[in-house]
């Protein structure tokens, strides 16, 4: 992109900023806040010894927790989106008695402390817990193993797919359903062909949030499934073994974390638009620097 | 071929008992908040009514009285709806929008997509079929909303102010299309503009507080309103009141002489009736006139405001239209009491 050569006069060398009408002190209590995030992450970063990086990362129960984190963090995702999609919908589009209440207790694993969250699900489906059980009889033993770190991760991630899905879906309204129907589209087909393509976009960053909130769980996983090597040590709690004993492993894999973390967040908060697929031609409609590939 | 409704709906003060024959297209005028779009929605289905029960070609779509419940969902009803707004699925082209009842209804998916060119030609659009939504202009899209809607094939076309959100470059050939694809279709359409009842419409259901206020004819309606409503659809001035002797005696005691339109009823005194006359044949006078037969009445000068080359004046419910020169003249201003005179021989006078 050619910019003009600046001129003389003292313009704003970049496009020109409309009034903001923001006070000094508040940018300043913003730049303040942006430390508190920034400098930490900083921090940990100048710790991590980067001659013995790749083999802190590659070792045998690093390698292990990563794979065990990944594998599970995936399956409590698939799960997030087959139970949260139905919830959302039935939450946004639905009304009968306790939709309130009922919206609200989905909601409470966002504040929950984790542990406590992990101590709930130890008295569902432990042992001595209210399905344990009965589950039991069945031959299904749940706590304690990787099936407990998918309850786990699910427990604490399916809210952020429910709250990102049912805000799309209000946004997105009834109405293109309600045209489908009297086109004579039976529910079914309304929801495949019209609904889920419309919030697409909402499913997708609910789904990429679900999955870093799995792949960090670490509270309920350890009240709840333990810390096996190969069976429920996912990568926090490698990392939080590690730091007793070798805190430049820590590091190394905190590293990891962060790398991913920031993959996610990107793929989840990128520009509105930057992503959509480009058969669309320039119109006038189409806003100053639309994407056009 | 017919649709018989009859439904009310509690909450909103709506009742409505209406009938369409085969191949009629109605129209259904109101102001805002008379209950059009419920009508639409209630035969659509995307309302439930408290109680009523409609059929639709002998098909029954609900029955809520003396406890039946039945009640047919809207995508086995037949009753394309298109609303102001095209609201053609963002994500698919024009033509798989098109194609998106037939799929619906089963039609394998080469076969819906010729069906969809075929409608997509017969509305002239033939050359968006790829285009999608964002790249429409917004009579192509409505052309296309169109073209889904017939595709559908449905038994009932249900049409929503389908003009009202289009500029006025797109709307006259849309306005053509109707004309076209209405012809000897059963279709309600709901509209605020008289040219659209005119033009498309057999019939005009005048909508007033969730009832039916008046119904016939389009242009019976018109040229003899019994609501006010409709009189100004027409443009008329509509005195309401019971026929007394030579004319109309309204509830505050005002009289409005004028000629008997229906020979014989202005000698029944006592019913209810109405005097309609054109804002044109009023003349506005600073005072009162005399000199039988006319009508004069003291008023106080409301609004004015410009119509065509007149100047509309406004008092209350009547209005007159005279040139802008006699307003300067007489220096009318609002608030000002005049007297408007009207002869009776412009005065219609008719049993309601």
């Amino acid at each position: 992109m050619n910019r003009p050569a600046a001129p003389r006069t003292d313009r704003p060398r970049t496009h020109a900023a409309a009034y903001s009408g923001i006070p000094a002190w508040v940018r300043a209590l913003a730049a303040v806040a942006a430390v508190v995030v920034v400098l930490p992450l900083l921090a940990m970063m100048l710790r991590v010894d980067w001659a013995r990086f790749v083999p802190l990362v590659t070792s045998e129960p690093s390698l292990t927790a990563l794979a065990l984190s990944l594998r599970t963090s995936a399956a409590s995702t698939l799960l997030c989106i087959l139970l949260g999609v139905p919830l959302a919908l039935v939450l946004a589009r639905d009304s009968f008695r306790l939709q309130g209440l009922l919206r609200s207790l989905v909601l409470l694993p966002l504040v929950l402390p984790p542990v406590v969250g992990g101590i709930a699900l130890l008295y569902t489906f432990g042992r001595q817990g209210l399905l344990g059980q009965t589950l039991e009889v069945l031959g299904l033993r749940i706590a304690f193993s990787t099936t407990a770190v998918v309850l786990a991760q699910t427990f604490v991630a399916l809210p952020f797919l429910v709250v990102s899905l049912e805000g799309a879906l209000r946004t997105s309204g009834s109405r293109y359903e309600a045209v489908a129907a009297t086109l004579g589209a039976r529910p079914g087909t309304v929801f495949r062909r019209v609904t889920l393509p419309l919030v697409l976009p909402g499913l997708a960053s609910g789904a990429v949030l679900s999955f870093a909130r799995s792949l960090g769980e670490f509270g309920a996983t350890l009240t709840f499934a333990g810390s096996l090597q190969g069976v429920t040590r996912t990568l926090p709690l490698e990392i939080y073994l590690q730091r007793e004993t070798d805190p430049d492993a820590a590091v190394a894999l905190s590293l990891v974390l962060v790398a991913v973390a920031v993959a996610v967040v990107a793929l989840a908060y990128r520009q509105p638009g930057a992503g959509r697929r480009g058969r669309e031609r320039t119109t006038a409609a189409t806003p100053a620097g639309g994407d056009v590939r | 071929m017919t649709l018989s409704f009859q439904a009310a709906v509690a909450g909103r003060g709506f009742d409505v008992d209406l009938a369409v024959q085969p191949g009629e297209t109605v129209a259904v005028m109101g102001p805002n908040g008379a209950g059009k779009s419920t009508l639409l929605a209630s035969i659509a289905g995307l309302l439930r009514p408290d109680r009523g029960r409609a059929e639709l070609n002998g098909k029954t779509l609900f029955d809520l009285d003396g406890g039946n419940r039945t009640w047919v969902p809207p995508h086995h009803r037949g009753t394309a709806l298109l609303a102001q707004e095209p609201l053609l699925f963002p994500h698919l082209s024009a033509v798989d929008n098109v194609s998106f009842g037939p799929r619906s209804a089963g039609v394998p998916k080469r076969d819906a997509r010729e069906q969809a060119m075929r409608w997509l030609a017969d509305v002239k659009a033939e050359d968006l079929a790829a285009r999608r939504p964002a790249e429409l202009s917004g009579g192509q899209a409505q052309r296309v909303a169109v073209a889904r809607a017939l595709a559908a094939d449905p038994a009932l076309l249900l049409l929503d102010e389908p003009l009202a959100a289009l500029d006025i470059h797109s709307a006259p050939l849309l306005r053509r299309l109707f004309k076209r694809v209405l012809a000897g279709r059963q279709a309600i359409i709901v509209t605020h503009d008289v040219l659209d009842a005119l033009m498309l419409a057999d019939r005009v259901v005048i909508l007033e507080n969730g009832r039916i206020a008046e119904e016939g004819p389009t242009r019976e309606v018109l040229e003899r309103p019994r609501s006010s409503f409709a009189a100004g659809l027409a443009g008329l001035n509509f005195v309401p009141g019971t026929l007394d002797g030579a004319g109309v005696r309204t509830g505050d005691g005002l009289k409005v002489s004028g000629h008997d339109e229906e020979a014989g009823h202005l000698t029944t005194p006592g019913r209810p009736g109405v005097a309609v006359f054109p804002p044109s044949a009023v003349s506005v006078f600073l005072t009162a006139a005399h000199g039988s037969p006319r009508n004069s009445f003291p008023v106080t000068i409301t609004d004015l405001e410009p119509h065509g080359d007149q100047v509309r004046v406004r008092a209350g419910s009547l209005a007159a239209d005279i040139t802008p020169a006699a307003s300067a003249d007489l220096g009318l201003v609002p608030g000002m009491a005049v007297h408007f005179v009207v002869k009776a021989a412009a005065v219609s006078v008719y049993g309601t």
